[in-house]
């Protein structure tokens, strides 16, 4: 997932993060060049390509008919699907998704899942038998770092430009999207927390947070990965990191 | 179960229990006879055993590592476990759940002592009611020290929720299901840093604070128990 980083290389990021620099002239508190492209795929409901930085990941939207889970007779289905291809780094291999690309998928699927951005209960057609299940497939095309954020910021953007279905059991006027998550996630460097890491940083980095926030700044979902550790005064400041640069993100979704 | 009207009434709630209280948990340390650690946990319903086998060869030998051991973990749900028969195998949550589990664990292990080699641990959830992984990690960390394999510190684990706007500790998988809100942490306990760290459902900064303490809480007194755990395993008993 990682690439390998050289000890030269290693010690040079690490003792930038102590004076609060970063290899690409960044401050800590700064994001790549987010950019975000809807609709470029027209056989999908709804699509989006996002770049932050170099790193690139579509995320397409198809909406099908299904019978909904036993214990959720009146709502509708969501399933998020990310996939590591290998044109989008010498590190990935084809096959079946490994831990990390279903990590990034899960990952996604909460912070869309948990702040309700998906009105599901009004995807129901008939109660029990018939609903519409969402499909968000997450295609990492160039990864460069932070595919977390890339990924949920893609398929917010997809939802957001999903078109309805062209079927009679459609009724409804508008794909119903009721709130706009976004994903931020926050490295930890020789102590120093920094957002957007890019692939040599995430190479060092020795943990990250990635916390999804809705509008009002309240928390949907939270995962930790890597091997370090976090402190309870750099967790608040996560959050703090979280909710500035996530309004920052929301505001290129339009 | 249909949803109740109230998951707590008069401060209480379906179990009985109080808002800031442990499930009852047992901790047993070094129960299986071929691994080189173990330990069983039960917590409230949930029963959950892990072993842990290492540092030992790695194979496949292309998987070594010149200058570290590898840690491996399986988290794994046996098939009737659960309500509905779980399909054996792993599925997504639990390759996520391994490597979670896996990340909460690596920080306290000096993995560099033993190169070329891994250490594997494998969890086996036999019964499960909300908190497996918490449960299936605070076991792991004790087989570990039963295995001799050097640590820092323990790392004790345990989610907090939020159920009827109140905060709790400890979610029963009715509380999970009907609540808005599930956290599971880990921790190291005596440097109270955070290993393990996810949650879902909705959180107002506030209420993101207080649930961290409150887990806070609950790992200590986990920490203790898997102390004594140990202690019980390993203390010098008087010869009558």
């Amino acid at each position: 997932m990682y690439e390998i980083v050289s000890s030269v290389r290693r010690d040079y990021i690490a003792d930038l993060a102590r004076q609060d620099k970063r290899i690409d002239t960044r401050t800590m508190d700064q994001f790549r060049e987010v950019s975000v492209e809807v609709g470029p795929i027209k056989s999908a409901q709804g699509s989006a390509l996002v770049k932050i930085g170099k790193t690139q990941v579509i995320a397409g939207i198809k909406m099908e008919h299904a019978e909904p889970f036993p214990d959720k007779p009146d709502s509708g289905m969501l399933v998020v699907n990310a996939e590591l291809l290998p044109l989008a780094s010498p590190t990935f291999e084809p096959g079946r998704p490994d831990e990390n690309a279903i990590e990034l998928a899960r990952v996604v699927d909460r912070g869309i899942r948990e702040s309700n951005a998906i009105d599901l209960d009004k995807l129901v057609i008939k109660s029990g038998e018939d609903v519409w299940a969402v499909f968000i497939d997450i295609y990492v095309l160039d990864h460069d770092g932070n595919l977390i954020d890339a990924s949920a910021l893609a398929a917010m953007a997809a939802l957001l430009n999903t078109e309805p279905p062209e079927d009679e059991a459609w009724t409804l006027p508008e794909f119903p999207i009721q709130k706009r998550p976004v994903t931020v996630t926050v490295a930890k460097i020789n102590n120093k927390l920094m957002v957007d890491p890019c692939l040599e940083e995430e190479g060092v980095m020795e943990a990250r947070i990635s916390i999804a926030t809705i509008e009002d700044g309240s928390i949907c979902a939270i995962q930790k990965g890597g091997i370090g550790w976090f402190s309870l005064e750099e967790l608040e400041q996560v959050y703090e990191l979280a909710k500035v640069e996530g309004a920052e993100l929301r505001a290129k979704l339009g | 179960m249909e949803k109740p009207e109230k998951l707590i009434e008069n401060g209480m709630r379906l179990d009985g229990r109080m808002p800031d209280e442990l499930r009852p948990l047992r901790i047993e340390a070094g129960i299986l006879e071929r691994a080189d650690g173990s330990a069983y946990v039960e917590l409230g319903a949930n029963k959950v055993l892990a072993a842990v086998y290492g540092p030992r060869e790695m194979h496949p030998r292309h998987h070594q590592q010149p200058d570290t051991a590898v840690l491996r973990c399986r988290y794994n749900m046996a098939p009737f476990s659960v309500e509905e028969r779980k399909r054996p195998g792993p599925d997504r949550r639990s390759v996520e759940i391994s490597k979670v589990t896996r990340e909460a664990l690596e920080p306290v292990l000096f993995l560099e002592l033993y190169p070329r080699s891994v250490i594997d641990v494998f969890i086996e959830v036999l019964q499960a009611d909300a908190g497996t992984r918490t449960a299936g990690i605070n076991a792991a960390a004790v087989a570990l020290a039963d295995a001799g394999v050097p640590m820092r510190d323990m790392v004790s684990s345990v989610a907090v929720g939020k159920i009827d706007d109140t905060i709790v500790l400890d979610l029963t998988k009715d509380e999970d299901n009907w609540g808005t809100t599930d956290m599971p942490i880990a921790m190291v306990p005596r440097k109270k840093l955070i290993t393990l760290l996810q949650m879902d459902g909705h959180f107002t900064k506030e209420e993101f604070g207080q649930a961290l303490d409150l887990a806070f809480k609950g790992c200590e007194q986990i920490y203790e128990k898997q102390r004594q755990a140990l202690r019980e395993k390993y203390a010098i008993k008087q010869e009558k």
